[in-house]
């Protein structure tokens, strides 16, 4: 492969990440704002999260009740919970960013390079099914 | 690795600069104690207002941001080093906004990087294979293990840093005779312009099955401190493996992408994620990394560079006597 189509391969990878990440900051900001706004009633009120903030997450979890794993996805119609979708947007960026880097290398017969892009996807992937958790100590 | 010649004059300036940055940080932490007691003594029900420490959040990570980017480093240290020591968050909910927060950082670097060919997508490919593989254990062990004995290891940890930072004399353009077998294999090797001299640099590395391993247990720290460890990264790429070291930082940057992806992810799904903490994190270093260049092109980087260390010097022994039960 040539040095032209090595650079070829990185510009493509730096524009899906830069589009990618780009959308969840700004939806970050926004959800953000909704929460800070009022405009939908938070799962946990900001006032109660001081008493809970200098504790285990584990004892945060426990008291409010809240589901790990992608249990926040059943309540996004809390003002708190929306925030989940931009920095699961933020977390999923080089996912998304290596799927389609995948397709562009084996199309351009770099086998070897698209194996270990193939087990870098599997590993974020493990990573983001909400598999491998813990619930504190 | 050698000495790097030191120069008192620029030594005791830093020190005297660090020492009013500590006293900001420690005046500034005092103050939100005190509003939140005064307002605690007066709202119903004893409740400290967020509003005030989610603000005092926001000062502070502006300033680790503005120190971050001075001091040459990722941000993801000094945040957990420095939120971690001196506000009232614990060290699950800071370890999770620093993995964010350096994701963030790294995420906005990085396509700029890979266009002008300063990050390289193949070297990152293997090294962040093993790192990110790394974070997912380290973050399951991070947040089993009980916090004193993690704050003792971080205090450790950023001593360490401190030596590194002080001993390690990172080479511009090191000599690499002959690519090993695998990278050699996997094609990693580049050219890239240099702007600052205006010459095309051509680089390969060797010992990267050593650095595979090395990168394994980076990942492993990344995930049990929360941080992105872009430091340990740019040692290896540049130390160990021999890439010029503008490479070797921009090409961190994009390991730090999939490092804090995956540890990301643990602390996300174990709940770890406190809003009033992420969000003003974020928004605080953006802001201080985006000050910090206006402020960088009027200062001598050595300078900076000790104050980051004597900064790293004074958070680790904070960290460690937090960690014993000393100083609390």
């Amino acid at each position: 492969m040539s040095e032209m189509q090595k650079f070829d391969i990185q510009l493509f990878y730096a524009r899906v990440i830069d589009r990618a990440a780009k959308l969840g900051f700004l939806l970050l900001l926004l959800t953000f704002s909704i929460y800070m706004g009022g405009i939908l009633t938070p799962y946990v009120p900001l006032e109660d999260l001081p008493q809970y903030w200098s504790r285990p997450a584990s004892l945060y979890l426990e008291a409010n009740r809240i589901q790990t794993g992608w249990g926040w996805v059943a309540e996004l119609h809390h003002g708190d919970m929306l925030n989940f979708f931009p920095i699961a947007i933020l977390a999923g960026v080089t996912i998304f960013g290596y799927l389609c880097l995948v397709c562009k290398l084996l199309r351009n017969r770099e086998v070897i390079l698209g194996m270990i892009v193939i087990f870098q996807v599997m590993v974020l992937i493990l990573a983001a099914s909400g598999i491998l958790r813990t619930g504190g100590h | 690795m050698g000495k790097r010649p030191g120069n008192p004059l620029l030594a005791s300036k830093a020190i005297i600069l660090t020492g009013g940055l500590m006293l900001c940080l420690v005046g500034l932490t005092e103050t939100a104690w005190g509003a939140a007691g005064a307002a605690a003594a007066t709202a119903p029900g004893g409740a400290t207002p967020w509003w005030v420490w989610a603000l005092v959040l926001l000062g502070f990570s502006f300033l680790v941001g503005i120190l971050s980017l001075l001091g040459g480093m990722g941000g993801g240290t000094l945040f957990v080093s420095i939120i971690g020591g001196f506000l009232p968050f614990h060290l699950d909910f800071v370890r999770c906004a620093s993995l964010l927060v350096a994701l963030c950082g790294a995420l906005s670097a990085g396509p700029g990087l890979l266009r002008f060919g300063m990050g390289d997508l193949r070297l990152s490919l293997p090294a962040a294979l093993m790192t990110s593989s790394g974070a997912i254990l380290g973050a399951m062990i991070g947040l089993r293990l009980p916090t004193h004995i993690v704050q003792v290891a971080l205090g450790f940890t950023l001593l360490g840093v401190v030596v590194l930072l002080l001993r390690a004399r990172r080479a511009e353009y090191p000599e690499v005779k002959e690519p090993d077998a695998l990278s050699a294999l996997l094609g990693i090797h580049g050219i890239y312009l240099d702007r600052a001299t205006e010459e095309e640099v051509s680089w390969k590395v060797h010992r990267t099955p050593v650095a595979l391993l090395l990168f394994l247990l980076i990942g492993i720290m990344a995930g049990v401190f929360g941080i992105g460890a872009g430091w340990a990264n740019v040692t290896v790429l540049n130390l160990i493996m021999g890439a010029p070291i503008k490479v070797a930082v921009g090409t961190s940057k994009l390991i730090i992408c999939l490092t804090n992806t995956s540890a990301a992810w643990i602390y996300l799904h174990s709940g770890a994620v406190l809003l009033v903490i992420v969000v003003p994190s974020i928004i605080g270093m953006m802001l201080g990394s985006w000050a910090g260049v206006n402020i960088l092109v009027r200062i001598a980087p050595i300078r900076l560079r000790y104050i980051v260390i004597a900064l790293l010097l004074f958070a680790g022994i904070r960290s460690l006597l937090k960690g014993l039960g000393i100083w609390n």
